[in-house]
């Protein structure tokens, strides 16, 4: 374990920018926290966590996937794929961590994503435990502990130091980066912080929430329960929940056309919208039923079925503090028997 | 650069030759710009055919994977992409890439059985494919029957193969239907699933549907009261795609996706699956 003054945590930052680019959460103009590089004068937010999260540094809300130059019958594919540059994403929290392995899942699996790949292997990320968990924060459920992120290297923030320890060789490297602003020091610290956070989250108010009642093999028994028809009645089919989601990972591909060529895209999509699944032949998901049911579903059950039983929800709260009609997920697994003693 | 394999960069394919088969079904071949065909396919799988600008979409192959000369997809006009490729040119040049899905089970549980196609309309495209695979090994299958309708003599894809081969052929019995009566056919006129009541097929063989929902449910049913059972019956699905590989979200049945864990299913399995196709 190392430890580094908080007062030279500016130096440090300078460091490491130095050699990558360094993305940490900072307030915005309105308040909010969100990643943005590093600069000198920049202050790392004191937010629990970002609006959006950080899946947006490796499958970007929309990215370029190739190009072609059409002239008359004849077409050429551009391959305009680059490798990715080392970078370094600085404070996410130990949900949105967990949500990386859950977008692995997907886009690493064979046949694996180039794209998210490419950024995968490039990107460097140091965690850093939640002091201050938040009442719509519900990450335990999902067994993740707040007090211990994973990550290439984990951090713990107190009043006057940064703890920081590699788990990786590429977080190893990271803080040889930064090794003159750091010393040795013991966990003593840190495992006081653990003991705090701890009693922190068995008080909050989701602290009984769990999803023992989902996992695979469940279809047949949530998939026509009545519930969904209440719970889905006042959903607009907005989407934000998908957006600010870092498990949501439905996207779409399409074609620009930039007049000298075209450009083949992807871009984020919702299984809350309705043309996401419109065919010529027709519309298997009519009503925004099916599709709010879709969405929980697959986080709850289908994802669960695909993948040893793991979820894709991490419990970051996000949705539940940015729904305008204030329906989330924990509503929805509340409803449908997902809470402890009751 | 980077040098990882990626599946979404397409291939360049072709037209080297449009047929049309009805006043709404094309079947365009497709090869390589050196004339070679542009991959390998088994049965029942399908590829992404696009034209940049225009939109990229899941075709089924119709051809066998027995023509080692080029690919065929029998494609009716019914949205953006479609309605470009009729009117496409021989000579124009599309993206391809695939073969994407799980093909349909031609060496394992289809082998030594009598086979039973039913199709509807453009359903026959993506049973062509496997007839024809069936039909070049006689050996290892037993009898081959094909039931096919269509609204009309017209509507009726591949006209000119069934006739001239699949009729000729001593180990395939075709049996075609058309909607209503039409004046210069001899043959029987009456809906697809009425039909494979009337021929009272024998149970023991191994029965293939494609064609729109309604002629599937009914067909079903028929088969059903004949006496067949749920685990002789597959059929090949279509669903909205983008990335044909299970990771943009929009395919699936409950936990499956068409494009990955199909477009073949089996119809026990499909009765595990939520009814929401």
């Amino acid at each position: 374990m190392r430890k580094l003054s908080l007062e030279n945590l500016n130096l440090a930052f300078a460091s490491i920018a130095a050699k990558y680019p360094l993305y940490l959460p900072q307030d915005n103009s309105a308040g909010d926290a969100e990643y943005k590089k590093w600069e000198q004068g920049a202050k790392w937010s004191d937010k629990t966590n970002t609006v959006k999260s950080p899946k947006d540094f490796f499958f970007p809300q929309t990215e370029d996937l190739m190009a072609f130059q059409v002239s008359g019958k004849s077409i050429d594919i551009i391959d305009t794929r680059k490798e990715s540059e080392d970078f370094v994403v600085f404070g996410v929290r130990a949900c949105d961590v967990k949500s990386f392995e859950v977008l692995d899942n997907v886009f690493l699996t064979e046949p694996a994503d180039s794209y998210y790949a490419s950024r995968r292997e490039h990107g460097i990320i140091v965690s850093v435990a939640c002091t201050r968990p938040l009442e719509t924060c519900f990450c335990k459920a999902f067994s993740i502990d707040p007090s211990e992120p994973a990550g290439d290297v984990s951090c713990y923030k107190t009043d006057d130091s940064l703890y920081l320890s590699a788990n990786t060789e590429k977080g190893e490297a990271l803080l040889a980066v930064i090794s003159e602003y750091t010393e040795e020091a013991d966990d003593a610290a840190v495992s006081k912080q653990k003991e705090s956070i701890n009693k922190i989250m068995d008080r909050l108010p989701l602290a009984s929430l769990t999803p023992a009642s989902f996992g695979g093999g469940k279809t047949k028994e949530f998939f026509d329960a009545p519930e969904w028809k209440s719970l889905s009645e006042a959903c607009l089919g907005c989407g934000t929940c998908t957006f600010v989601c870092p498990t949501c990972q439905c996207y779409d591909i399409k074609d620009f056309k930039t007049g000298s060529g075209v450009i083949r895209y992807r871009c984020w999509d919702s299984c809350m919208y309705s043309e996401f699944t419109k065919m010529s032949a027709g519309q298997p998901r009519t009503s925004q039923l099916e599709r709010f049911r879709q969405r929980f579903m697959h986080k709850l059950v289908y994802y669960p079925e695909n993948n040893n039983g793991l979820f894709s929800c991490v419990g970051c709260g996000r949705c539940l503090s940015r729904c305008p009609i204030h329906m989330n997920i924990v509503k929805v697994m509340k409803a449908l028997g997902g809470k402890k003693d009751e | 650069m980077n040098n990882r394999a990626e599946t979404l960069i397409p291939k360049i394919g072709v037209i080297t030759d449009i047929r049309i088969d009805t006043p709404d079904v094309k079947t365009f071949r497709v090869l390589t710009p050196d004339g070679k065909k542009v991959f390998d396919h088994k049965p029942g799988q399908c590829a992404m055919l696009s034209i940049p600008g225009v939109g990229e979409a899941m075709f089924s192959i119709t051809s066998s994977p027995t023509n080692l000369e080029y690919m065929e997809f029998s494609i009716k006009k019914c949205g953006c992409v479609t309605e470009w490729l009729h009117q496409a040119e021989v000579g124009q040049a599309v993206t391809i890439r695939g073969p994407y899905g799980r093909p349909f089970p031609v060496d394992d549980e289809f082998a030594g059985k009598d086979l039973l196609f039913i199709a509807g309309g453009i359903g026959l495209a993506p049973l062509r494919s496997v007839i024809n695979y069936c039909r070049y090994y006689p050996k290892r299958y037993g009898k081959i029957d094909i039931v096919y309708g269509s609204r009309s003599m017209s509507d009726l894809v591949d006209y000119k193969e069934i006739v001239d081969e699949w009729v000729n052929d001593e180990n395939v019995n075709v049996h075609l239907t058309i909607d209503r009566e039409q004046e210069g056919w001899t043959g029987h006129v009456g809906f697809v699933p009425n039909y494979v009541k009337e021929l009272a097929f024998d149970t023991n063989k191994t029965a293939v549907l494609c064609g729109p929902p309604i002629m599937i449910k009914f067909t079903l049913e028929g088969l059903s009261a004949l006496g067949f059972d749920k685990t002789q019956i597959y059929t090949t699905m279509e669903l909205r795609m983008k990335c044909g590989i299970g990771k943009c979200g929009r395919c699936n049945i409950g936990s499956k996706y068409v494009c990955k864990d199909g477009p073949v299913f089996r119809m026990d399995e499909l009765d595990e699956l939520p009814d929401e196709y």
